[in-house]
């Protein structure tokens, strides 16, 4: 206990926390375009498998992420095209992805199951990734950092640029975006494709950092949690890191309540915890009336430009 | 060349299924003229217009600019050429800035801080008033407008569109877009107003081209026209006016609103405040406002849609409504019809029929044990159909086949033809025609001789003013004190409508 124990337990917060923070970032940059993707959770999978095989065949971590953006990019693109293209329902065709996603990552599991990967190297010497007290800050894995840097990255985009600005009106205003001159689907296609590679990322980070090895389904609902994530932010990216970090120290207290086996409610309490804490912030947030405002207006609406 | 004509359209046809919405239109825009686009509400004028801006593309026929033959193939290109739009419906996003707007509307990437000072150095110019950081859901209709023409204004552009600008507008608002249109113009920009108002035409533009049926009717020049021969011109018949009997007296009171108070739905809804009035038998009771002020509130809060805690705010005949819901409501006299005619007042997917059973069920008895008479709803249609010369192939029409204003028709004639006590309508003859709208005129005027009492809410002040026998302004969910319409001022009408939105919230 003491000290040791409480930088251990940060740690693990921050590990379980980076991919709810980086598939919620990439969700959210989705729903400001309008579009709601409830596939992350298969999306993450499929960036899972894809990671984990391309690390096996290459040895190279790096291209690990790069193959699980890929992956998830790709799954997401075939939600695209049936949404974007052929505007089938929005919340059926993200389920059927999910779905998908589950059961293709399964399939392009099997001849990986039981191998393990090189992890990634520290990017920090090991006299401070390893050191005692300093590895709270520089102990973590690479993708922790990268999620890290995403949030202000995203930040930056959605608020500063010219394309975030295209983005967000879109999102807004379909038609008007439309009428002014905007090309409302290829926004879309890359606000989706960029969800997706993101919620590829995490998805690896479960079978390439927390267990360097690949098991079906194990991503264990996570993607579900993203979503909660993005709109218990209320579509905020500074409130989105505040919440993957609330929702890290939800899911630790779980494993923490498994491991020791003392705990004085059960660990299914725990686990159910963050769902439940998605419910109660989210009727708190709407009583308040305030959730609305900063929502995408277009969400979850296909686009129907007449004449 | 011999006339420096800016925009030259010859043959310009446009056919979309089952209807062609432009037919052989053909005439020219000079130079720093002003020129009316006068027509019915599906005389084409909105299809000709999207064709020069290139949101659409013409079937047949050629548009000349500054004597070149163009294709406009997207607003882009007409941007580029100098064709700025203002747009009926504001391409506005509600939850951004004005200047994310604005900069939303411009090709070039122009820097944050430089489009600022350009923005303020526009409105400067031509007196617009706007604060570019205020989001736009907080603004007022007049101000939302400015922001478009702030943005069209941007690209100093050769050839304004301006698609009915003025139906949103208080009289004050009016008056100061016409000083800026006329500003412009002097400095050699041609504007092309598209409206149906024809005392505005008259006081503002040069030459007016009428279209009717997607045919050219006629270009004339507005000062030498009547009102009333231009109005003919465009309907293609005489005008009717409303007859009703004079010095008719009003009964007891039948309708009386007391303190009635509506909290606000959802972030941008407007709540009403302690609102208060009476209406007598017999009378029509006006309500104008600019849009978004609490007229749909009043409306929900009236038909029962949005209950009261309060049974005395709402009573009718002496008894107490105002905790009743829309059914109940309708049990004692209530009729109301809402703004939004697909999706509120009708189903699109349901026959005539059986949109006549959601409202007169009660009334007319249309429902036995559970099982809707399918026979009495058919009658029932097919005689609002009859009586109000509704243009559908029947009672078993669906409702999304037929024209706004004939759904319209059909929609008041089913409220009318149940002799409501009370009848609260909003926005009766929006995007109705002229021919339609005197008839749904005729009808409330009809229906108040029975002994009705009529509310009406509408943003068309020149509808209220010819309609009703009082009325009373709303602004900011608050209602003005009530005024007889045969004295009241038009403006002390547009002062209330500006009420605490335009001049007065530009103090910093």
């Amino acid at each position: 206990m003491g000290i040791d124990f409480l930088i251990a337990a940060i740690i693990t917060v921050v590990g379980l926390s980076t991919p709810i923070l980086l598939a919620g970032l990439g969700e959210l940059v989705v729903e400001k375009s309008g579009v709601l993707n409830l596939g992350v959770e298969g999306m993450m999978l499929v960036g899972a498998i894809s990671g984990f095989a391309v690390t096996v065949y290459t040895f190279n971590p790096w291209f690990g992420v790069l193959g699980a953006a890929a992956g998830g990019a790709l799954a997401s693109l075939i939600f695209a095209v049936l949404v974007l293209q052929l505007n089938s329902n929005q919340v059926a065709t993200g389920l059927a992805l999910t779905i998908f996603g589950t059961g293709i990552s399964s399939l392009m599991g099997l001849s990986f199951t039981g191998r393990i990967v090189m992890p990634f190297a520290s990017v920090f010497p090991d006299a401070l990734a390893k050191h005692e007290y300093l590895r709270l800050i520089f102990g973590h894995s690479p993708l922790v950092y990268f999620a890290l840097i995403m949030v202000p990255l995203t930040t930056w985009f959605l608020k500063s640029t010219r394309a975030g600005l295209i983005l967000r009106a879109v999102g807004e205003n379909d038609l008007s975006a439309h009428s002014i001159g905007y090309s409302v689907i290829k926004v879309r296609y890359a606000a989706i494709a960029f969800g997706g590679a993101m919620a590829g990322i995490g998805g690896c980070y479960f079978s390439m950092v927390i267990t360097p090895m690949w098991a079906e389904k194990m991503t264990a609902g996570r993607g579900w949690i993203a979503l909660a994530l993005v709109v218990f932010a209320g579509w905020r990216t500074g409130r989105l890191l505040t919440g993957a970090y609330f929702f890290g120290i939800l899911m630790a207290l779980e494993l923490y309540a498994k491991a020791s086996g003392f705990s004085f409610l059960p660990s299914q309490f725990w686990a159910a915890m963050p769902y439940a804490m998605t419910v109660v912030a989210l009727s708190f947030i709407s009583s308040r009336g305030t959730a609305g405002a900063n929502a995408p207006a277009c969400l979850g609406k296909p686009f129907l430009p007449s004449t | 060349m011999a006339s420096p004509s800016r925009l030259e359209l010859t043959g310009i046809t446009k056919r979309f299924p089952g209807v062609l919405a432009n037919d052989n239109v053909g005439f020219s825009v000079k130079t720093g003229e002003i020129h009316a686009l006068l027509g019915e509400n599906g005389a084409g004028k909105s299809t000709l217009v999207k064709m020069i801006y290139g949101i659409l593309q013409p079937d047949a026929g050629e548009i000349r600019w500054d004597g070149q033959r163009i294709s406009v193939t997207n607003p882009k290109a007409a941007r580029k050429l100098g064709i700025g739009m203002v747009f009926q419906h504001f391409s506005l996003f509600e939850a951004m800035t004005v200047l994310e707007n604005i900069a939303l509307g411009m090709d070039a990437k122009i820097p944050a801080r430089d489009l600022e000072s350009r923005i303020l150095a526009v409105m400067g110019q031509y007196g617009l008033k706007l604060e570019p950081h205020r989001i736009v859901s907080t603004l007022s209709v007049g101000e939302r407008q400015r922001i478009e023409i702030v943005r069209a204004l941007l690209l100093t552009p050769k050839l304004l569109i301006m698609d009915e600008p003025t139906s949103v507008l208080t009289p004050q608002e009016v008056e100061q877009l016409f000083t800026v249109l006329r500003k412009l113009a002097q400095e050699g920009c041609s504007i092309l107003y598209i409206s149906h108002k024809l005392h505005e035409i008259k006081a503002l533009c040069d030459t007016a081209t009428i279209l009717r049926g997607g045919k050219l009717v006629d270009t004339c020049d507005p000062a030498v026209e009547t009102s009333r021969s231009m109005a003919e011109k465009m309907i293609g018949s005489s005008l009717k006016d409303i007859s009703r009997v004079a010095g008719r007296a009003f009964g007891p009171s039948k309708l009386v609103v007391k303190a009635l108070s509506l909290p606000a739905d959802g972030p941008f809804g407007t709540a009403l405040r302690d609102i208060s009035f009476t209406v007598r038998a017999g009378e029509i009771f006006g309500v104008a406002g600019v849009a978004g002020n609490g007229q749909n509130a009043l409306l929900l809060a009236l038909s029962g849609e949005a209950p009261n805690q309060d049974p005395a705010s709402v009573t009718v005949d002496g008894v107490a409504v105002g905790h009743l819901q829309a059914r109940a409501r309708r049990g004692h006299g209530i009729g109301s019809v809402p703004e939004e005619r697909n999706g509120h007042a009708a189903v699109p997917i349901f026959t005539l029929a059986d949109n006549a059973v959601l409202t007169a069920r009660d009334r007319l008895g249309m429902v036995r044990a559970g099982l809707i008479d399918a026979k009495a709803a058919r009658t029932y249609a097919g005689e609002v159909i009859e009586a109000f010369s509704v243009k559908a192939t029947g009672p078993s029409a669906l409702a999304e086949s037929l024209s706004g204003g004939n759904l319209q028709k059909y929609i008041m004639g089913r409220e009318i033809l149940q002799k409501p006590q009370v009848l609260v309508v909003s926005q009766p003859t929006w995007g109705v025609d002229a021919g339609a709208a005197g008839s749904i005129h005729q009808a409330l005027v009809d229906l108040a001789a029975t002994g009705s009492a009529i509310v009406v809410i509408s943003q068309d002040l020149d509808e209220l003013l010819s309609l009703c026998d009082t009325m009373a302004v709303i602004n900011g969910g608050r209602l003005s004190p009530p005024m007889v319409v045969a004295e009241a001022k038009i403006d002390e009408i547009g002062l209330l409508m500006g009420g605490i939105h335009g001049e007065a919230s530009h103090a910093p």
